[in-house]
């Protein structure tokens, strides 16, 4: 088998199993199943821009809330219904990475990294500020008209399932074409060494623009899913931990891997569900995880598992 | 009251604030300077050094004076110790790799904010100012103890200013500063500086937050916003720069206290945030550090 079969075989593989989970699982597991998924589309998005591209963003909160403010907005104030509303999140989340992008790609390493963090700070100080239109603290409820698609609810669990995997398949298979397209190829050398890959040709301003703002559109996409799937819209969405919730599950999944943000969404939302069960103090787990992945683990599992057997995974 | 007493009183508070915010920059400045670390877990040495002030108070007997000074003097040291303890463990692990270390001190942060969260619980704890004077003005009667906040930040960051330009200390933290490896070569032992400027950086940190907890209160998330200050304060005064830290430390205090009680305070920090990104983006040395 060719590598490039391989490489295709694999994800419709992991398509179809997640398939065949939604129809065994009982439905509490099925519903989680569904958020993962939609974080997942989110930390494949932060992937493109940290794995990939070697951006280590603090900022992705604010292209995830771009997205679910864009579409629960729409919802809200404008009556729209779930598809255009959907696809409006995508597109805040793609503007605002790419107006991010124009200013804190002038910087790099660890301005870059406070940049964007103050951007994102910005964004949510300014759904605070604008209460009146966004709802502030409290959020709002996304009303059942707008959680129509095609006639049928998102508020149920059978559409929902089919509309989670029908997200993640397009993204995933989305990601997978880019990264092995000649383009990912050069996000690669952008992060691997930015002066040779300049002194080819290539523009690196240009390059981790559009990375970004491909990032940004996964995240815009995920966030308006999330809300328009689970129903709420809250500000807490914008916060600095759901920039660093990407960043975990991609550093535990693997870096710089298509299925990684899937696996350590996966890994990570059970590992807190089960410390849940024990303790309130979930966060505690989110911060040994860390602290764990950085000193023993920095490359994650799927990352190990490419560099010890599976050199052709993408 | 007329606008001019008014103006007057939110100088006064946001002199509390400048001087309270010019400690834990001063330390975040040193560390950054120094290791060119970023530690997001500043406000996290922040907090527990309030905690600390309250579990110091609560079980040292007699006036709320003693047990004030008494956690003047423990309340920093134990969280050098804590500190310290991180460094060896974590940071010195990841050879204080700049982009490494933000995440593994998000994860201290959450470490942290979650075991105070467990065993100190999620209410606000007071603690009992060591002093009631009150200074009368003809306008509005002020609270003494924040005159002395102002006296003693000042009195602690002139002791800092000694230590890094009068003693042997000083200089070798400078010279690690100016030059890792030149310094390396003249026999200092960099690893023992980084842990020592780590420490005292926490240190800085929680004796600010000792002098504020009595304005204030003790809480679990209350190191949140003098993190974000903090970062403000240490972009704006240009990274590293310990001078330009303190004179962006005044304005910052100054200023978020006098746009505070004018207008919204969201408002300030809005304006606050969208200001440093901005210094980074198109004046990365600060407003106040020189280009190099």
């Amino acid at each position: 088998m060719s590598i490039r079969a391989k490489i295709w075989a694999l994800h419709l593989a992991v398509l179809l199993g997640l398939w065949g989970l939604q129809q065994v699982l009982p439905p509490y597991h099925a519903n989680n199943l569904a958020r993962i998924m939609v974080l997942a589309v989110f930390a494949m998005g932060y992937n493109i821009a940290f794995g990939y591209t070697g951006l280590l963003s603090l900022g992705h909160a604010l292209f995830f809330a771009a997205g679910m403010y864009g579409a629960g907005l729409a919802v809200w104030q404008a009556e729209w219904t779930a598809l255009p509303a959907i696809a409006i999140g995508l597109v805040a989340g793609g503007v605002a990475a790419g107006l991010v992008g124009l200013l804190a790609l002038r910087t790099a390493g660890v301005s870059f990294m406070i940049v964007t963090l103050m951007f994102a700070q910005t964004g949510y100080l300014v759904i605070l500020y604008f209460g009146a239109v966004t709802g502030g603290d409290e959020g709002f409820v996304v009303e059942a008209a707008g959680r129509r698609i095609f006639g049928a609810d998102l508020a149920t669990d059978g559409p929902r399932a089919v509309a989670s995997l029908a997200l993640f398949a397009l993204a995933l298979l989305g990601k997978l074409a880019l990264v092995t397209s000649p383009f990912g190829r050069v996000m690669v050398a952008m992060r691997e060494n930015e002066a040779r890959s300049t002194m080819l040709g290539y523009n690196p301003f240009a390059v981790k623009l559009t990375a970004l703002v491909i990032s940004g559109l996964y995240a815009g996409i995920a966030g308006a899913a999330y809300g328009v799937m689970f129903g709420y819209v809250g500000a807490n969405f914008a916060t600095v931990q759901y920039s660093i919730l990407p960043m975990l599950y991609v550093l535990l999944g693997g870096l710089g891997t298509v299925l990684g943000p899937l696996l350590g969404a996966v890994l990570m939302f059970y590992l807190v569900d089960f410390a849940s069960g024990l303790t309130s103090a979930y966060l505690l787990v989110v911060g040994a995880a860390l602290v764990l992945l950085v000193l023993f683990a920095p490359r994650g599992v799927l990352g190990m598992v490419r560099e010890r057997w599976l050199k052709w995974l993408p | 009251m007329a606008f001019g007493p008014y103006l007057l009183l939110a100088l006064m508070e946001g002199m509390v604030s400048a001087a309270v915010l010019a400690l834990t920059a001063v330390g975040l400045s040193l560390v950054f300077g120094v290791m060119r670390v970023v530690n997001v877990a500043h406000g996290a040495f922040f907090m527990l050094g309030a905690v600390a002030a309250w579990y110091v108070a609560q079980t040292v007997p007699g006036p709320p004076v003693a047990g004030f000074l008494v956690a003047l003097l423990v309340a920093p040291l134990l969280v050098a110790a804590l500190a310290t303890l991180a460094d060896t463990l974590v940071l010195k692990r990841l050879n204080h790799d700049p982009e490494a270390t933000i995440v593994a001190t998000i994860g201290l942060l959450y470490i942290l904010e979650q075991a105070v969260l467990s065993l100190f619980g999620p209410d606000a704890r007071p603690v009992a100012a060591p002093f009631t004077w009150r200074l009368q003005l003809p306008w509005f009667g002020y609270s003494g103890y924040k005159i002395f906040v102002v006296l003693a930040a000042v009195a602690i960051l002139f002791a800092v200013y000694g230590l890094m330009t009068r003693t042997k200390a000083g200089l070798i933290m400078r010279a690690t500063q100016v030059d890792r490896q030149t310094a390396q070569a003249f026999g200092i032992d960099v690893n023992r500086v980084y842990t020592g400027v780590f420490a005292l950086g926490a240190a800085l940190a929680a004796a600010a937050a000792v002098l504020v907890v009595p304005i204030s209160q003790a809480h679990y998330k209350m190191g949140a916003d003098p993190l974000l200050l903090s970062f403000i304060v240490v972009i704006i005064g240009g990274l590293g720069s310990v001078r330009g830290t303190l004179w962006a430390a005044v304005i910052i205090g100054l200023g978020d206290g006098v746009i505070s009680m004018f207008f919204s305070p969201t408002l300030a920090k809005i304006i606050a945030t969208l200001l440093v990104a901005m210094v980074l983006v198109f004046r990365p040395q600060g407003l106040f550090g020189a280009k190099t």
